[in-house]
Order: C-alpha cells, then structure tokens, then sequence
C-alpha cells in the first residue's frame, strides 16, 4: 500500500535526483563513451574514428609509464596503509590511557583537502631534501613517488584505523576468552581469531584504498604536478594532461579513450578485489 | 597484578604519544612559516622557528586575505558546500524511501546505477561534465549545486536505502491510514527516523565538497569564481614568482575551520566514517 500511494508521487520523490544524476553523470559517461571513439577540439566538431583513439595510447609512452606507475602506486600505498592502519588500531583497542586523543590525531589529516595536502608536503619533503643535499621533488621521480606514498599515507591510515578499531570492537571478548583458556597464544589469537574475524573491515579497507590509489589526482597535481618531465605523473593526473595541457587535434579524443581505459581498470580491480577478499569473510 | 598492567600500558602509550608529534607536525610546519617573513622562508629554512628578525605577526595572514580575495572563495566554498549538502540530503532520501517501498524495474535500475556511479574515476565523465554544465548554465556557484546532487547521488541513495531497508512498513501505513500525504509521511516519520544516517551522510558528503578541486576547477569560470582548493592551486600554480608567506598563512586559513568543526563534532564525524564504511 505505501509503495503504491508513493508511487503516484514519483515527481517528487525520485524525479529530482534521478534528473540531476542523469546531468550530473549518466548523460556525460554515455556520451563520454562515444567521444572516445572521435576526434574532436570542441563539442561542434566531431568526427567519428572508429578505435584510432585507441590505437594511438598505445603508441604515447606517457600512458605506459603513468599506467605501471599508478599500478605500482595502488597496490604499495594499499598494503602499506592497511598493515599500519590495522597496527595502530589493535594497539588502541588494547585499552589504556589516552586511546581517545590518539584516534583524534590520527584521523585529522583525513579531513584535509588533496590539494593543500599536497602544498603541506611539498613544503615538509622538500625541506628534508634539501636538508639531505637530495634532488627536490620536481627534480626525481623516485623521490615523488615516496613522496606521494607517504602523503596518501599520512591522509589515510586514520581512516582506515576507524573502520578497523569498529571491527576489532565487535570481535566478542568472549571468543578471545575462550581461546585464552584453551592455550592460545596472543599470536595465534591475532591470526586465528582476529583477522578472520574482522575480514569485512578487511574487504572495505581494501577496497578504498585501492580505487583511492587508483583514482588519487590531487595529491599528484600539487605535490608534484607530474615532475620530473611527466615522470610522477599517475594516471589520473596524464589523462587531465592529455586533455587540457596538450596542443594538437587528436589529443582530447585520446584523453578520452585513455579515460575510458582507466575505467575500466578501475572497475576490474575493484570487483577482483571485492569477489577475492569477500570469499574470506566468516560467516557469523 | 594491577601494578603489572599499569607499567605495561605507560609503554604504548609513549610510544604512540612521539607518533602523535610527528603526526601533527606537518600542520605546526606550516603555521610557524605562515608567521614568518617572507625572506625567511627557503626551502632548507622552513624548519626553524621564527625569531625576533623573521617574526612577521599575522601579516601574512592579512597578505593572504586581501591580495588572493581569500574571504570570497571561502564565501563561494561555503555556499557551495551548504546547498549542495542539503540538496542531496533533502533529494537523496526521498528517493531512497522510493526506492526501497516502489519496487519496481526503475527504482532497481536507479539503484545498481548509483553504487555503479560510485566506482567511475571523474576522469571517465570530466570534459563531457563541463560541456553539459556549460549548455545547461549550471556554471555559477548557485547552480553548480545540481552538478554536485547528480555525482554525489551515488553514495547517498546507497547510504539511504540502507538505512530505509530495515524500517518497519507499518508505521508509515499507519500515517497513511490516518489521512496523512506521502510528503507529510516523509517529513514527520522518516526524516526524525532517518536522522543519524542523514548526519553521517551529510558528513562524508561535505568532506568531498568542500574539499573537491577538479569538480569546480572544470565547470566554474576561474577568473570570476574560486573556490578555496581553487585558490590555493591558482596562486601557487600560475604566478612566476609565489609569495610564500600568503600561501602558507591561506593553507592555515583553510584548515583552522576544519580543525575547529571536528574537535566539535567529533563523534559524529567517526560515527558517519564507520557507518559509511559498513553501508559501503
């Protein structure tokens, strides 16, 4: 009965939001399929290429490059922000003094917008750099990378800390109780009883930060805006290049079709992901 | 036994209290610069502390306020953040309670549309995005807000209709019974019923926006309006030389409120984090 009376009031309740997503998205990603497969500088000029578009990323080493590096990107910063998440958040579920105020540091630089994330470290990394008698970060790609991976790090492991110290939190006392009982050793409790037990908290905090790792644009565009020479440049940050930084007919309907790439490598590794770490999950 | 565990907690904690330090240190980097001259800022000289000859009082801070015309892209960032956040919040939940009580083909569409919109990288849609924005004049910061309900609807119709899922049916047949309107239904059952998922949502949604910078960069004309991140990118990206006094005393400017907002509201902005992630 109340799905039949809210129905004759769809105008109001669905037709906003639907209107706005199809604007907002469904209209630009459709269309943003099609122009992968054109040429065009403006949306008056259009012509149809078939996969040229396609043909020519595999010829511009930029992609490469950007591609294996964002790879490499994800999957380091996603290992390494997830074993300290996970670290800090068993240390703070033990229950001593000051585990509040710890969990508010941690999480604060969450909060931080990529861009000014990005100045703040600038400022820090280069510092220390030149400090060391080391290349900036406008001068090394190696530096850039690390650089990057300890800002994505700083910003993140708060986060994922929260959702892991949620998870740890559920984990029955008594079950660890019993274990304790029968012998087990804090080691065999933390990798039989806990882990398998928070694997959902797993799965999320996988899954984020890798699409984040994947998909990170302004971190890159103000810590490094892609120096040396487009050599820190992530994927994210080569597409927006290819649009917007190049001169030349053909560029924007690469761009395009490069970020039609990136979607769907996105979206592979995230279901990849999801179906491998969720067939993980105990069943309560 | 209980002195035992006292001396075993004082050892964590003082580990994790130095972790803390340098922690928060990158943020205290910033505000002792922003509290220097100018000459003293140099890119091996950004560590030590400001003295007698380098202290520069808040001058950077007004520098930074009346040459980059900080106050308004606060004032644009601001309004921005606020109508988009209620209109998803107002819109999203309405259509989440559609969703979830109309069950029919397009509400499961909608549905499986929205959580797919949540994994697509903006790259995938940002130049076609512009281009609609651009012919539909949703350009100016009063407008962009529809920009922002169609790529936020996403993660909110999904945080909503998990939410919506595990209410009983019947309260609202009840209201219906009694003579009341779907709009009245929603406004004085569900939304009181809905409102610690509406705050969480309202959290993760205003940490997005107000700290989105290609979003805006793309669709807003950038000589007339600019958002903080905007800001904070325009004068550090395209000026030859950088006043770096300013732009460290903007980047204080920018996070200051941020700071502010979570120490007050702290619970709730861990809260919506966790309820995210379990949704999600």
């Amino acid at each position: 009965m109340v799905g039949k009376t809210i129905k004759k009031w769809w105008p109001i309740f669905i037709l906003p939001t639907l209107a706005a997503f199809i604007i907002g998205f469904l209209w630009p990603f459709i269309w943003g399929i099609y122009l992968s497969f054109c040429k065009f500088t403006t949306v008056q000029d259009v012509t149809f290429v078939g996969l040229s578009n396609y043909q020519k990323i595999l010829l511009d080493s930029t992609f490469s490059h950007s591609f294996w590096l964002t790879v490499a990107f994800a999957f380091l910063s996603s290992l390494t922000i997830n074993v300290l998440a996970f670290a800090i958040a068993l240390a703070l579920t033990k229950g001593f003094k000051g585990t509040n105020v710890f969990r508010t540091v941690f999480f604060m630089p969450n909060l931080i917008g990529g861009i000014v994330l990005g100045y703040i470290w600038q400022t820090l990394i280069n510092g220390l750099l030149s400090k060391w008698g080391q290349p900036l970060l406008a001068l090394s790609a190696r530096n850039g990378f690390i650089g990057m991976l300890i800002l994505l790090m700083w910003q993140q492991i708060g986060y994922m800390m929260i959702i892991y110290v949620a998870g740890l939190n559920n984990v029955s006392p008594d079950l660890i109780e019993a274990a304790q009982i029968d012998g087990a050793t804090s080691g065999q409790i933390l990798f039989k009883i806990k882990i398998p037990m928070i694997m959902p908290s797993v799965t999320i905090c996988t899954f984020l930060t890798l699409t984040n790792g994947f998909k990170m644009f302004d971190q890159n565009l103000s810590l490094t805006g892609g120096d040396p020479g487009k050599q820190s440049q992530l994927l994210a940050l080569n597409i927006y290049d290819t649009f917007y930084a190049r001169s030349g007919a053909q560029w924007k309907g690469i761009g395009q079709a490069k970020a039609v790439v990136f979607f769907i490598l996105v979206v592979a590794i995230a279901l990849i992901q999801l179906k491998a770490t969720s067939s993980k999950e105990v069943q309560q | 036994m209980e002195a035992n565990n006292k001396k075993k907690s004082i050892i964590p904690t003082i580990i994790l209290s130095i972790i803390s330090i340098f922690w928060m240190y990158p943020i205290f980097l910033i505000l002792i610069n922003a509290l220097k001259k100018e000459a003293a800022i140099t890119t091996s000289g950004v560590f030590s502390l400001p003295d007698s000859e380098t202290w520069n009082g808040f001058a950077n801070f007004v520098a930074s306020v009346t040459q980059m015309d900080f106050l308004k892209s606060f004032w644009y960032s601001l309004i921005i953040s606020v109508t988009s956040v209620v209109l998803i919040l107002l819109c999203c939940s309405m259509c989440a309670w559609y969703i979830v009580r109309v069950n029919g083909a397009l509400s499961k569409a909608f549905y499986y549309l929205c959580v797919f919109s949540m994994v697509v990288p903006f790259q995938m849609v940002m130049f076609t995005l512009a281009k609609t924005a651009d012919t539909l004049k949703l350009n100016n910061p009063y407008n962009i807000c529809i920009i922002y309900l169609g790529f936020g609807a996403g993660l909110a119709v999904f945080m909503f209709t998990g939410f919506v899922k595990g209410i009983p049916l019947e309260i609202e047949e009840a209201a219906l019974i009694d003579g009341c309107n779907p709009v009245q239904v929603y406004f004085q059952i569900l939304i009181p019923i809905l409102k610690p998922t509406i705050i969480s949502t309202a959290i993760l949604e205003l940490m997005w926006v107000w700290n989105d910078y290609l979003l805006p960069t793309l669709v807003l004309d950038i000589k007339k309006y600019r958002t903080i991140p905007m800001a904070i990118q325009y004068f550090r990206g395209s000026f030859g030389h950088v006043q770096m006094g300013p732009m460290m005393a903007s980047i204080m400017i920018d996070i200051i409120p941020i700071i502010i907002i979570y120490l007050v509201c702290q619970k709730y902005i861990i809260e919506g984090v966790v309820a995210g992630a379990v949704k999600g």
